[in-house]
């Protein structure tokens, strides 16, 4: 009995851990998106949109190292797209914290699941797919 | 149109899409799309991108709450992350193949159904039978409180909802939706879930699902940064907004109004893809 209450006690600081990561992640994430989004707006404000056809050839920041390299030159649609990636990753650091709670917990099946998704998205992460 | 204007018209639509998804249960995505391409005449490749973003940062915020009260069932939730993510890459690697008129038909279809779903009255299959070896293997049965009171609850029906989160998975990846409707239906349905595990079990799912699928779209220059920064923005905005007010409102008139919207929505979409105009 006292095993199991021991075991809910540590289920429940999991979940209030992984949701307070959570939140921060798209607190984070999305601060970046609107700071990026004002500067955007203020050098570009004035230019004409055309998104009537998808041009992919036209995108500037369609891999993680073009992000990088262009949120240090603190252009706004760089910057925007850098805190679209870290939202992106917000829900699969779930996961890894996910997995390594599971290992505390010595539940070794759910450690193969968490890293199973995780292959599952590293594979997605390969350029090559998206063409 | 400058860049000024269209940011605040896409602006003002995702707060709308986010409140009216958030209140009605359908999500922000299935509504930004249609209004991003029949109204903006943006492609449905950008649309698409946009989306998928503004589902991640949605459903990470509310199964952030939901994750603390502890009603999520992680691990159904991770379980099925394996086929929802499979599907999900598949969908997006489909989607570049695909014709947009195609997609544009699929979604419409995808919609009417959601909005019906919707509209239905949920019945609650939940059942204490915990016979699937299946189930007792991967450890998916599991308890939640309910106003003070710990309900047990047993999953039914392994293999088939993993199969159906395969298929929601894929339409996810395909469309850069939620796919909640379905999600529900494998769990509600076939797992026989109680509704308050489902709903919020399916929600932490969508995070990982999306993440899956917006990879793949960002490396195809799916993911434009002026059209995802209003979209998200503002998708998430109302989102959060429409869930504070769902606490105090009954929501089943305005349900029925927003399904016929979305109907006439999405056979708009279903024509114009059928007449070759997307």
């Amino acid at each position: 009995m006292a095993e199991t209450r021991k075991e809910n006690l540590n289920d429940r600081d999991i979940q209030v851990i992984l949701g307070t990561l959570l939140r921060a992640g798209v607190i984070i994430s999305m601060s970046i998106v609107l700071l990026g989004g004002i500067i955007y707006l203020v050098h570009n404000k004035g230019v004409i949109t055309d998104y009537a056809v998808f041009k992919p050839e036209l995108s500037k920041f369609s891999s993680i190292a073009s992000i990088f390299k262009g949120v240090l030159t603190f252009h706004g649609d760089a910057i925007v797209q850098f805190g679209v990636l870290m939202l992106i990753f917000t829900p699969i650091a779930r996961i890894v914290f996910a997995l390594f709670s599971f290992l505390i917990e010595r539940d070794y099946l759910y450690v193969l699941i968490g890293i199973i998704i995780l292959g599952i998205i590293t594979i997605s992460l390969n350029g090559g797919l998206a063409h | 149109m400058s860049v000024l204007l269209f940011t605040l018209i896409v602006l003002v639509g995702a707060l709308l899409a986010g409140f009216l998804g958030s209140l009605t249960g359908l999500g922000g995505g299935v509504i930004i799309i249609p209004l991003l391409t029949l109204g903006l005449g943006v492609d449905i490749h950008y649309a698409i991108g946009a989306s998928i973003v503004s589902v991640i940062a949605t459903s990470s915020g509310s199964a952030a709450a939901y994750v603390k009260e502890g009603i999520t069932n992680i691990r159904i939730g991770m379980f099925l992350e394996i086929a929802t993510t499979v599907g999900a890459i598949c969908g997006a690697i489909v989607a570049v193949y695909l014709n947009p008129d195609y997609i544009a038909i699929i979604f419409g279809f995808i919609l009417i159904f959601s909005a019906i779903m919707t509209l239905k009255k949920k019945v609650d299959h939940s059942t204490q039978d915990d016979s699937s070896k299946l189930a007792r293997f991967f450890k998916l049965n599991g308890s939640f409180p309910d106003k003070g009171v710990t309900q047990t609850y047993a999953v039914k029906n392994v293999a088939g909802g993993f199969s159906m989160m395969l298929f929601a998975g894929t339409l996810s990846g395909l469309l850069g939706i939620g796919s909640g409707a379905l999600k529900v239906i494998a769990m509600d349905n076939i797992m026989r879930l109680p509704f308050k595990v489902s709903t919020t079990t399916s929600n932490f799912m969508m995070g990982v699902t999306a993440a899956a699928s917006a990879i793949v779209y960002l490396h195809r220059g799916q993911i434009d940064p002026g059209i995802a920064m209003p979209v998200c923005i503002g998708v998430l905005t109302g989102a959060t907004v429409g869930s504070k007010v769902l606490i105090k409102t009954k929501t089943d008139k305005l349900k029925a109004v927003f399904a016929v919207v979305v109907i006439f929505l999405a056979l708009q979409m279903i024509y114009k893809g059928l007449s070759g105009t997307m």
